[in-house]
C-alpha cells in the first residue's frame, strides 16, 4: 500500500486535496458550487482535444480550464451566472464529445480522465502539480482579504472600491489552474466533490475563514486518505470513495448544526445562514472596531446593531 | 422547405428509421426541455436542472449493468434525486448550490462504480460514452412510447400549474400570501424537471441535455419578457436545433475523418450555444431602452426574497 509506486498516489493525492480545501472555501462561501463543478468537467473536454492532437493532456486541460472561467467571468456580466456557467459547460463538454468520437481509444479515455485515474500516478507529473498547487495557493493568499470581503460582503466591497468583477474573474483563474493540474489525478467529476464537500462541512463547524480553510483541507485530506486506502484494497474506483465519503461528512457537518441548533443557550445556527460569517464578524475581520477614525457606512451600522439585536 | 432541404439533405435523410425516430423523439425532448427550462431559468434553478441530468447518469450506469433500458434508469434516478434535493432544501436560494452539489458529487461517485463494475462485468467499453453522450441513432423503437408519454406528463405539470409556478418563481412570499401551496407547487416542478432532463439524456447524453434545457430559454428570455411568449420560442429554438442538429449529423458521415459520422449532441450543443449568443448580437441596436427593464426583469428573481 505504501510502496514505490503507491507513493506517488498518496503524494499527489495530498496536493491535490489541500488545493481542493483551500480553493473549496471560497467557492462554497461565493456560492459558486456551480462553476466548481463546470470547470474541471470541461476542462476534461480539453484533456480529450489534446489527446487526439498528441499533446500533452495538461495543455489541453489548461486550455480549456482557463478559457471556461473566462468565458464565465466576460458573459457572466451581461447574463445570470448559473445560466452562462451553464452555456459555457456544454459548450466545452460538446467539444468534448466531438473529440471523443474521432478518438479511437475513448472509452478508457473518457473513463480515467472523468473519474480519475489515481494509481498511474508517474514521478514526473508530481512536480507540475506540486508547482501548480503552490501558484494557486499563494495567489489564493495574495488576495486573500479582498476576495474574502467581495465574497462575504460584496456590496461593502464595492463601496470600499474593491472590484467584486475582477476578484471573481481571479477567483475563476485561480481555480482553473487548481483544476487543470488536479483532473487528471481525481478525476474530472470527482475534484468537484472535493472542493464544495469537505470545504462545506467545515462551515458547519466554525465560522471564522482561517478555522474554516484548515478544518476543510484537513476533511478533504481525510476523505482522500481514506478513498485511498479503500480503493486499494477493493479495486473500486476512488471516485466513488471520495464521493461518498465527502457526503458523509457534509451530513456529519449538517447533524451537528441541527443538534446545536436545538441546544438551549445557543445561537440560531450560523452555518446555514446566508452570510456564513455573521456580517458583525467579518465586519471585524476588515476594520477592527477599534479603530473608529472613518466613518462606518450607515447600513454597515444598523446591520450590526440588527445582528446584535 | 421540402424542395429545399431535397437538395442540401443527403439522399435517404427521411427514409431512414434510426432519423425519424430521432426526430419524433428529439422533438418531443426540445419541445418538453424548452418549456420546462423557461421556469429554470426563472427561477435560477440551472444548476438543480444540469445536477438532475448528471445524477440521471448513475441511473443510466445501474440500468446499464442491471441490463435494463436507459431511459428507465435515467427516469428513476431523476425523479428520486429531485425528492432528495427537495428534502434538503433545493428551494432555499441560499445554501442549495452546495447541498445539490453534495448530492450530485455522490451520486457520480456511485456512478462511477456502476460503470466501472459494468466494465468489469461484460466486454462492452463504448458504455460509458453511450451513457454520457447519448446516442440519438440508436434509441430503441419499444421506448419511444414510454418517451413520449413522459414527455407529455412533464408538460401537462408544468401547464396546470404554470400561473401559480409563475407567481411562486417571482414572489415566494405573494404566492404564500395567496394561498399557493409554495412547496408543493416546487417539487412538483422538480419532478418536471427531472423527466425533462431523463428524456433528453436519452437523446443527448446526460452531461449535454443542459445545453437543450437551459440555451432555448435563456435565449428566448432574453428576446421576449413574457413567460408564455419564451416558452413558444424556447420551444421553437430547442426544435430548430435539434432538427438541424440531426440533418447536419447525417450528413457530416460524409465529412473528413472518412466514414465517421460526428456526434448529434455536438451539432446540437453548437447550435444552441449559437442561437444565444446571437440574441447578444441583435440587442443592443434595436432595443436599448427595454434592455435596463429586461436585465430588471431577469435579475429580478434572484434578489426577489430579500
Amino acid at each position: 500500500m505504501f510502496s514505490g509506486l503507491m507513493m506517488n498516489t498518496w503524494i499527489a493525492a495530498t496536493i491535490v486535496a489541500v488545493i481542493a480545501g483551500v480553493t473549496g472555501f471560497f467557492a462554497v462561501l461565493r456560492g459558486q458550487s456551480f462553476a466548481a463543478h463546470a470547470i474541471p468537467n470541461g476542462a476534461f473536454a480539453g484533456a480529450a482535444g489534446a489527446g487526439l492532437l498528441g499533446l500533452n493532456v495538461i495543455w489541453g486541460l489548461a486550455v480549456f480550464a482557463a478559457g471556461g472561467a473566462l468565458g464565465i467571468a466576460a458573459l457572466g456580466r451581461r447574463a445570470r451566472q448559473d445560466v452562462v456557467t451553464a452555456l459555457v459547460l456544454v459548450l466545452m463538454l460538446g467539444l468534448g464529445a466531438l473529440f471523443l468520437s474521432f478518438s479511437t481509444e475513448y472509452a478508457e479515455v473518457t473513463y480515467s480522465l472523468l473519474f480519475g485515474e489515481v494509481f498511474g500516478v508517474s514521478s514526473n507529473v508530481i512536480l507540475p502539480i506540486a508547482a501548480l498547487g503552490i501558484v494557486s495557493i499563494a495567489l489564493i493568499a495574495l488576495m486573500y482579504r479582498p476576495l474574502l470581503l467581495t465574497s462575504a460582503l460584496p456590496e461593502i466591497a464595492d463601496a470600499r472600491g474593491v472590484s467584486t468583477r475582477r476578484m471573481n474573474l481571479w477567483y475563476l483563474i485561480v481555480m482553473a489552474l487548481a483544476t487543470s493540474m488536479t483532473v487528471p489525478v481525481v478525476g474530472a467529476l470527482l475534484m468537484f466533490a472535493l472542493m464544495i464537500g469537505p470545504a462545506a462541512t467545515a462551515r458547519s463547524f466554525t465560522r471564522r475563514p482561517e478555522q474554516a480553510i484548515a478544518l476543510g483541507v484537513a476533511i478533504a485530506l481525510a476523505t482522500v486518505w481514506a478513498g485511498i486506502a479503500a480503493s486499494y484494497r477493493t479495486n473500486w474506483p476512488l471516485g466513488f470513495f471520495v464521493g461518498v465519503i465527502a457526503a458523509g461528512f457534509f451530513l456529519l457537518g449538517q447533524g451537528w448544526t441541527a443538534v446545536r441548533r436545538r441546544g438551549p443557550a445557543r445561537r440560531p445556527a450560523p452555518a446555514l445562514s446566508p452570510v456564513p460569517l455573521s456580517r458583525t464578524a467579518a465586519w471585524r475581520l476588515i476594520r477592527p472596531p477599534r479603530t473608529p477614525e472613518r466613518a462606518v457606512p450607515t447600513r454597515v451600522a444598523t446591520a450590526r446593531s440588527g445582528k446584535k439585536g | 422547405m421540402g424542395h429545399i432541404l431535397g437538395y442540401i439533405v443527403e439522399p435517404g435523410l427521411l427514409s431512414s428509421g434510426p432519423v425519424r425516430t430521432a426526430i419524433l423523439v428529439g422533438t418531443v425532448v426540445a419541445v418538453t426541455s424548452g418549456v420546462v427550462g423557461v421556469f429554470t431559468v426563472i427561477r435560477g434553478q440551472s444548476f438543480a436542472g444540469h445536477s438532475l441530468a448528471d445524477v440521471a447518469t448513475t441511473g443510466g450506469a445501474g440500468a446499464f449493468l442491471a441490463g435494463l433500458n436507459q431511459f428507465w434508469g435515467f427516469l428513476l434516478a431523476g425523479v428520486s434525486a429531485a425528492a432528495i434535493m427537495e428534502l434538503i432544501g433545493v428551494q432555499r436560494r441560499r445554501g442549495r448550490d452546495v447541498a445539490t452539489g453534495v448530492v450530485l458529487g455522490a451520486a457520480l461517485g456511485t456512478a462511477a462504480l456502476f460503470l466501472y463494475l459494468g466494465t468489469q462485468t461484460s466486454s462492452t467499453t463504448g458504455a460509458s460514452f453511450t451513457i454520457l453522450f447519448g446516442s440519438m441513432f440508436v434509441i430503441s423503437p419499444d421506448t419511444i412510447p414510454a418517451l413520449i408519454a413522459s414527455g407529455l406528463v412533464a408538460l401537462a405539470v408544468v401547464a396546470v400549474l404554470s400561473r401559480m409556478l409563475l407567481l411562486t418563481s417571482l414572489s415566494p412570499e405573494l404566492a404564500a400570501a395567496r394561498g399557493v401551496p409554495v412547496r408543493a407547487v416546487g417539487a412538483a416542478y422538480l419532478t418536471a424537471l427531472a423527466v425533462a432532463v431523463s428524456l433528453s439524456a436519452v437523446v443527448i447524453g446526460a452531461v449535454l441535455s443542459t445545453a437543450l434545457l437551459i440555451g432555448p430559454a435563456a435565449a428566448a428570455l432574453r428576446i421576449s419578457r413574457r413567460p408564455g411568449r419564451a416558452m413558444i420560442a424556447a420551444a421553437a429554438a430547442g426544435t430548430a436545433a435539434t432538427w438541424l442538429g440531426i440533418l447536419l449529423a447525417y450528413d457530416s458521415s460524409y465529412w473528413p475523418p472518412r466514414g465517421h459520422g460526428w456526434p448529434v449532441s455536438f451539432f446540437v450543443v453548437a447550435l444552441v450555444i449559437a442561437g444565444y449568443l446571437l440574441t447578444y448580437a441583435r440587442l443592443p441596436g434595436r432595443r436599448r431602452p427595454a434592455r435596463g427593464q429586461q436585465g430588471e426583469a431577469e435579475e429580478a428573481p434572484a434578489c426577489s426574497p430579500a
